[in-house]
């Protein structure tokens, strides 16, 4: 079938758009060419030759543009017109704040380092976390429960808008109808977390003898390793990595690298820093004061946490990232003293403000990697192909409105008398499983279990099961939540999940809830 | 795809309903819209842009899906092609297309298609779909006779990603200054601007 085909040009066409440049194409157009010297080719008729072998290979239309021809950049970032605007009012919101700190506290911006500053700075790179600046002026741009209202408010304006509780209608927080997975069609989407498939996190377990299933998935996964196969290695994780292969493996499978070319950017990033100072420097250093210090399993990273998120703020790389990112990045108009010329220019230059909690996204990162150069490729790698979607307002079924309404849906449907309680005491489920969904349980589990919830999310290259984790906590802890009558004790009942184990909870939630 | 669209005049969009259009309050599931070409064309491919419509039936084919669950958001603001080889009949000479949209879930208070194109066959266009290096091979030269010097085909290797690379930035330079953010006490960074 020719859509089979056309699908297959447009794929091809945007393969040979990102290889542009890199080294793999000048080395496949250097095998190419060494081809064409063959003597079986005549050089006169090669282009007649090669375009009579496309038609009847089917391949005609190679020179497709990537995506459809008529679509405008603003729908790659984001189809839905009002989503678009709610993001465009939110990013408004956000700029509105981050000024009137500015204004209030009489710092500009960003400004050049003094000389001696620039020194003290290099020389405690390595333990910036001894510094005691004072922070107290400062405050977070925004927490993520100012986010929720946002979500909360979201409305589709095509959207009939009935004002009786029917069975038909959603009980939960987001009012949108975006197309989210229920727990037959999880089933299918995740074989591998059923209980006929060994696990990591269940069948590791000291009971469980290594031979049934533990040793044999270290063996593939050294395999997996030595043969480094990014492909091989995304299947791979779907069971959990070990944790002396995981670090390897999540590198295979975002692809990133820590070649000389690597190194040397990021050292051109913490040239930038030690020479500029910025302000939202100081919002980081206020965030990972404020969560990741005061966390027991990661206090021990502060150093490292500046910095990754340090040079982070300054890499201009992140950038290419807005074009699939419903958001867009602030700009500012500097303007040198005497007004004579103006330019607008992105703001910080990664185009992301951090918001309160945002280190914890580093945070888990650094038990695995203890080199700074890849410590920061990993982590900018996992930002821009998944952490994003956390908070920005999309529609993609990774997103932060997808995901809450799958934790809302799924809880309506398989655990309706929980659901309904809680509204009734006025403890909406969304405003407590809220957090841990914007930071993907990073600081809520205990670091083991965390690792291997996100050895998923890479396996699965989505973001779903984390809704799915947060609906499975709740109904593990059905009966305790069933006998509270306010927001504060339910919310008590779940505010320790270090304990939990995640892969039994999310295999009973998918595989043994009657449907 | 660079063919221009057939101009064609579409004519507003008629509900399908049982009973008086003025009195019931129940809103229409489908609409028919008609669209009229100046002169008979043999058409390529029809495109259109969504809102939350969720079949469509050309005349010359039968209930395209556009949305895959009527009652989800997906696909309800999508951009979608129908090209020749979809349809059932070979759309030639073709005057006038009449396209049924059908929405069968209450969820939505509109729908309709949008930016409706209509292109017409092009001929086979064969002069840009060979790459240029193809064109400036040289035949292969007698080995050198080198004295000490590295082999050329390993410098050549070895520089051809650089050389690749500034292709790129000639390919992709713009009118703006590069903006590197160098800022000394002379500039001021204020305020972040709101457009």
């Amino acid at each position: 079938m020719m859509d089979e085909s056309a699908e297959l040009a447009v794929s091809i066409t945007q393969i040979v758009q990102r290889l542009k440049g890199t080294h793999l194409h000048s080395q496949l157009e250097k095998q190419a060419k060494e081809c064409l010297h063959k003597p079986e080719i005549k050089l006169d008729t090669l282009k007649d030759d090669v375009r009579r072998l496309l038609k009847a290979s089917g391949i005609t239309c190679l020179l497709l543009p990537p995506g459809h021809p008529r679509a405008p950049p603003e729908h790659t970032k984001e189809p839905l017109e009002y989503m678009r605007k709610a993001q465009v009012n939110w990013e408004k919101r956000i700029l509105k704040s981050l000024n009137s700190m500015c204004t209030e506290l009489g710092i500009p911006l960003a400004w050049k380092r003094p000389v001696p500053e620039q020194k003290e700075l290099a020389n405690k790179w390595n333990e910036m976390g001894t510094d005691e600046p004072d922070l107290s002026k400062f405050r977070p741009v925004y927490a993520p429960k100012d986010f929720l209202e946002v979500l909360v408010g979201l409305r589709n304006p095509n959207n009939e808008r009935s004002e009786d509780l029917t069975v038909r209608s959603h009980w939960g927080l987001i009012q949108v109808s975006l197309n989210v997975r229920d727990i037959p069609q999880m089933r299918e989407m995740y074989p591998e977390l059923g209980l006929t498939y060994g696990q990591l996190g269940i069948d590791d377990h000291t009971h469980v003898p290594p031979d049934l299933f533990e040793s044999e998935h270290i063996h593939i996964g050294k395999k997996v390793v030595s043969e480094q196969d990014s492909a091989a290695a995304q299947q791979y994780s779907r069971q959990g990595c070990p944790t002396g292969l995981r670090a390897q493996l999540w590198s295979l499978i975002l692809n990133t690298t820590n070649d000389p070319e690597d190194i040397t950017h990021y050292e051109q990033l913490k040239a930038r820093v030690i020479n500029h100072d910025l302000l939202v420097d100081n919002l980081i250093y206020k965030d990972v004061k404020l969560t990741a210090s005061n966390d027991d399993y990661y206090f021990v990273f502060e150093d490292y946490l500046y910095q990754v998120l340090l040079c982070f703020s300054r890499d201009t790389a992140v950038l290419e990232h807005f074009s699939y990112n419903s958001a867009t990045p602030p700009k500012s108009c500097i303007q040198n003293k005497s007004g004579s010329e103006q330019c607008a220019m992105v703001y910080p230059p990664n185009g992301v403000i951090p918001f309160h909690g945002f280190s914890m996204y580093v945070a888990p990162l650094c038990f695995l990697y203890n080199e700074p150069s890849k410590l920061y490729r990993v982590f900018r790698e996992m930002y821009i192909r998944y952490l994003f979607r956390l908070h920005s307002i999309s529609s993609h079924p990774s997103g932060i409105v997808s995901l809450c309404l799958q934790f809302e849906r799924l809880l309506q449907t398989h655990l309706p008398q929980l659901f309904y309680h809680l509204r009734e005491i006025g403890a909406q489920p969304l405003r407590i499983a809220f957090k841990w969904i914007v930071r993907a349980f990073s600081g809520y589990l205990s670091t083991d279990q965390l690792l291997l919830l996100w050895d998923r999310i890479l396996g699965y290259d989505s973001l779903e099961i984390v809704a799915v984790l947060a609906a499975a906590v709740f109904a593990f802890r059905a009966e305790n939540l069933m006998e509270v009558t306010s927001l504060a004790s339910a919310e008590a009942v779940l505010a320790d999940l270090s304990t939990l184990k995640v892969m039994p909870l999310l295999q009973i939630f998918l595989f043994a809830t009657s449907v | 795809m660079s063919a221009k669209a057939v101009s064609c005049t579409i004519k507003s969009p008629v509900a399908l309903q049982i009973g008086d259009a003025v009195s019931d309050s129940s809103r229409p599931g489908v609409y028919i819209t008609d669209i009229t070409l100046a002169e008979p064309v043999n058409i390529q491919e029809i495109s259109f842009k969504n809102y939350y419509s969720a079949y469509l039936t050309v005349r010359l084919q039968r209930n395209y899906c556009l949305m895959s669950n009527p009652h989800a958001e997906a696909g309800s603001h999508d951009y979608f092609s129908i090209y020749r080889h979809q349809m059932l009949t070979e759309p030639d000479n073709v005057t006038t297309v009449r396209l049924i949209l059908r929405q069968p879930s209450s969820e939505w208070l509109n729908f309709s298609i949008e930016e409706i194109n209509i292109y017409p066959c092009a001929k086979e266009d064969s002069e840009r779909d060979v790459p240029a290096w193809i064109s400036t091979l040289t035949p292969v030269e007698e080995p050198l006779d080198l004295n000490g010097l590295p082999d050329p085909e390993t410098v050549s290797s070895s520089i051809q990603q650089m050389w690749a690379l500034t292709e790129i930035m000639q390919a992709s330079q713009t009118a703006a200054s590069i903006g590197r953010f160098d800022m000394s006490r002379s500039y001021d960074v204020k305020l972040l601007s709101y457009t």
